[in-house]
């Protein structure tokens, strides 16, 4: 039985970690829980529940910054920005829905630990680009803190970066500023019907060369559109390509008619307003296509250009999948053999990518990882970082790399 | 930085061709725990700072000088690590893109020194600072190995090794090879001078033109000092009887960047500006732009020497930061000019000294030490985008305390434990890494924080 520690502050944190390290107790890092389900199991007696440091500490719409203690949901900080019209521009997707948990109850903490991003992630960046500062209980015992919260810092070495996407498994987040932007005015998608993923990612290329600064391209295959909530999406009867353009109202305007003008070349061309558009949007950010059922599901990150000539090879494969982030983004669902999963590492390969297995029956995690391995150049640079911050092993063991 | 007596470097320069070569170099150095100082310098080292090693090689990086490849529908350009910042943006413009960090040095500046330094400049309030524009660099390790980091894919897998790298002044390997992604061009750009009677209403302004939703493309900031020194330098058209001016920049269609001036300007007349004028061709713009970016060789018109320093601040405490600072300035008995890049509160301050005069640099460091501490007292950092390096490193015990300085150098000690490169840079007190490495574990003796348990 999991004895479960539930820490109320930032030193209530570090003393645990002191504890657990005196008497080599491994812990799993868990939030609110709902991505409990990506990456490893955990192998730990203990498990250090973060929901007591939740909260936001300070927000300064005129500096662009928010502090949030770690496990501070993520919709409780949006709903706060939206009173002064901001957002977290990257997009937190909630992932919680693809593992069975409830909605909306994905933490600031979990989102930046997974440096995970949403459509936008092609114009403003990921997770990690928008993480200023963070105050970290390490596995040696130590509360420190990295970064600040301004947006230019080039005071030591950025070891924010490094929390984004380590999973819990260098240190214990316990406090994050975080840059927050301007939301748009306005939202309009365009959208093509009938295109094939080749063609798509021509498009979706052309659109994001183009000075309409568009904020995220995504690419459905029939099968999938028609699984959407928002009609038009569904009742296409076709695939459906989808260009999305943002800011102050004479300016989406302006840029909306530009690019339907230079996307009619591809095909016919649709727009969603703002409340269809937000819709779609979610269901491409949190792969919601995806989120009835427990099937395999694949994260590929790739060369955009090259996402549709993958989409196509999984397809052919039977693997069925959508893209976002211009092609660079795909999401893609298998059965549930080895084969099929040796398969979509070496494809991700070839487009000079990577394949993380977001969802899958342990039995395949263990055969094969859920990220992707590394050469073993990095994976020693990795393991020498890892013990720096850990040295006894103690932080969400075997959760990224098995039995390390 | 004033010139040390150098002695002769034991060890040889070298100029590697490539990878292997440089890998063999520095594999070679490790060997024999030999000192490792990369430049970009293409035939002998400058004189100065790296010779305080008995026995260091240079290792120039001179002719790594090569575009390696335009992806346009990866919208991302591979190059060697030599290579200017502005030579990629000149090499995708025709095709309409551009590389969007913009250093005032862009000319001259490499893109590697760029990585090396997270390099910022005029728009990166907008458009994000060098790691925000990067997607991959190939490394080759003290021990010689090579190691390749992301590519043409957005996400990292595994550790964010690309983003440590960043901003890591050189200590942790040699790049040899640097992919950055490339933005299409705006559609139009528009820029605005905009004056004030005094240094708070133009630091409101700053603050309400982004409460209000709009990031302009750049925002820039210069005190009474810098707007009369680059006037009588270069005749941008500044108006002379003003505390603080800013420069504005909108880009977009020009129907938005219309739209966006007119709020810009209504928003200053309500904090007061006393002058607004909104560039009405190219060529005015650029003229806008070339007194800000003749600042520091007009200063050097105006003052035998100057010392610029680099902290950022966060933007509210603008006005509070520039007035503590007159005071400083005063104290200390030398001038500071202010340019500053105020829409992400990264300061430049100038002070004016003369090198020639006895005590005259020493206080021009006491002086830069105090600012630093200022920034660091109001919510800053002691580096915006110059780095740490010799410089400042007695100051990093300002902001980080000694276990967050300890936690950063096990960073080195896992990519250069004998810490052969680059030595002597950032970081105050060096530990062995042996030493940092090393844990004291009390079995039973760490008391179970009193805390309810489940």
């Amino acid at each position: 039985m999991t004895e479960i520690l539930r820490p109320q502050t930032a030193d209530d944190t570090r003393d645990l970690l002191a504890w657990a390290v005196s008497e080599q107790k491994p812990l799993e890092i868990v939030g609110n829980g709902t991505k409990r389900g990506f990456g490893h199991p955990v192998a730990a007696s203990h498990s250090l529940d973060l929901s007591g440091l939740s909260g936001i500490v300070e927000y300064e719409p005129a500096e662009l910054v928010l502090t949030a203690r770690a496990a501070t949901p993520i919709s409780e900080i949006e709903a706060l920005l939206r009173q002064s019209n901001q957002q977290l521009a990257f997009e937190p997707p909630d992932l919680g829905p693809l593992y069975g948990a409830q909605a909306e109850r994905a933490t600031l903490g979990g989102i930046v630990a997974g440096n995970l991003s949403g459509p936008r992630r092609v114009q403003t960046g990921a997770a990690r680009d928008h993480t200023l500062g963070v105050q970290v209980a390490t596995g040696r015992g130590e509360l420190i803190k990295a970064g600040g919260r301004v947006v230019k810092n080039v005071s030591g070495y950025d070891l924010t970066k490094l929390m984004c996407g380590s999973w819990g498994t260098l240190g214990v987040l316990t406090q994050i500023s975080i840059k927050v932007l301007p939301a748009p005015e306005k939202t309009r998608t365009v959208l093509i019907a009938g295109q094939d993923a080749a063609d798509a990612c021509l498009a979706m290329t052309a659109a994001l060369s183009s000075p309409h600064e568009v904020s995220a391209a995504a690419f459905l295959p029939a099968p999938i559109a028609a699984r959407s909530r928002v009609s038009y999406v569904a009742g296409a009867g076709a695939s459906v390509t989808a260009i999305r353009i943002e800011g102050p109202p004479v300016s989406v305007s302006v840029r909306n008619t530009a690019l339907r003008d230079l996307l009619s070349a591809f095909g016919d061309i649709e727009e969603l307003h703002g409340h269809n558009s937000g819709a779609l949007w979610q269901e491409v950010r949190d792969a919601t296509p995806f989120s009835s059922g427990d099937s395999v599901l694949w994260r590929l990150s790739v060369a955009p250009a090259s996402g549709g000539a993958v989409l196509d090879a999984l397809g052919d494969l039977g693997i069925e999948g959508y893209l976002d982030w211009g092609g660079g983004l795909i999401w893609a669902s298998s059965g549930e053999d080895n084969e099929h999963a040796h398969q979509v590492r070496t494809l991700s390969e070839s487009a000079g990518g990577h394949a993380t297995l977001v969802r899958a029956p342990e039995v395949l995690k263990s055969a094969i990882g859920v990220f992707h391995p590394q050469p073993a150049t990095r994976d020693g640079l990795s393991q020498r970082i890892k013990d720096g911050f850990d040295p006894n092993g103690i932080l969400n063991p075997g959760r990224m790399v098995q039995g390390a | 930085m004033p010139c040390r007596p150098t002695a002769p470097c034991l060890w040889p320069s070298l100029l590697p061709e490539n990878t292997d070569q440089v890998a063999d170099v520095v594999r070679l150095c490790h060997a024999n725990q030999v000192k490792v100082v990369p430049a970009r310098l293409r035939h002998r080292p400058v004189r100065g700072a790296p010779c305080r090693w008995k026995t260091a090689s240079f290792v120039g990086l001179g002719k790594f000088n090569r575009i390696l490849d335009i992806d346009y529908a990866n919208r991302c350009v591979t190059v060697q690590p030599g290579v200017t910042n502005l030579a990629i943006s000149q090499a995708v413009s025709a095709a309409g893109f551009y590389y969007a960090p913009d250093p005032s040095s862009q000319i001259a500046c490499s893109i590697g020194g760029n990585v090396a330094e997270n390099s910022g400049g005029v728009h990166c309030l907008k458009y994000g600072v060098t790691t925000n524009n990067l997607l991959g660099l190939e490394i080759v390790l003290m021990n010689g190995d090579v190691v390749r980091l992301g590519g043409k894919h957005m996400d990292s897998d595994g550790y964010d090794l690309l983003g440590i790298l960043t901003g890591s002044e050189g200590l942790l390997g040699v790049i040899t090879e640097v992919t950055v992604r490339i933005l299409p061009k705006p559609a139009t750009v528009g820029a605005q001078l905009l004056g004030f009677g005094d240094l708070q209403s133009a630091g409101d302004c700053v603050a309400r033109i982004i409460a209000a939703g709009i990031i302009p493309a750049g925002l820039e900031m210069m005190d009474k000092p810098a707007v009369h020194a680059t006037e009588d330098y270069c005749k941008a058209g500044y108006p002379l009887d003003v505390e603080a001016l800013l420069i504005c920049e909108l880009d977009g269609p020009s129907a938005e960047v219309d739209e966006l001036s007119d709020r810009v300007e209504e928003i200053a007349r309500d904090c007061g500006a006393t002058t607004i004028r909104r560039a009405t061709s190219e060529d005015e713009r650029q003229r806008f732009w070339l007194g800000r970016k003749s600042a520091f060789p007009a200063v050097g018109k105006i003052s035998p020497d100057y010392y610029c320093i680099d902290g950022t601040i966060p933007r509210g405490r603008l006005s509070e930061v520039l007035t503590r600072m007159g005071e400083l300035s005063k104290q200390h008995g030398l001038g500071v000019v202010n340019v500053f890049h105020a829409g992400d509160g990264n300061l430049h301050p100038l002070i004016m000294y003369d090198a020639g005069k006895p005590g005259d640099l020493e206080t021009t460091e006491a002086l830069a030490a105090d600012i630093l501490r200022l920034c660091v007292e109001v919510g800053g950092v002691l580096s915006g985008e110059h780095g740490i390096g010799v410089e400042k490193r007695d100051l990093m015990g300002v902001m980080f305390t000694e276990d967050d300085m300890k936690q950063q150098q096990r960073i080195k000690c896992a990519f250069d434990p004998d810490g052969l490169l680059n030595p002597g840079k950032v970081f105050p007190l060096l530990h062995r890494c042996a030493e940092l490495g090393h844990m004291h574990v009390h079995h039973g003796k760490v008391p179970f924080p009193d805390l309810p348990r489940f």
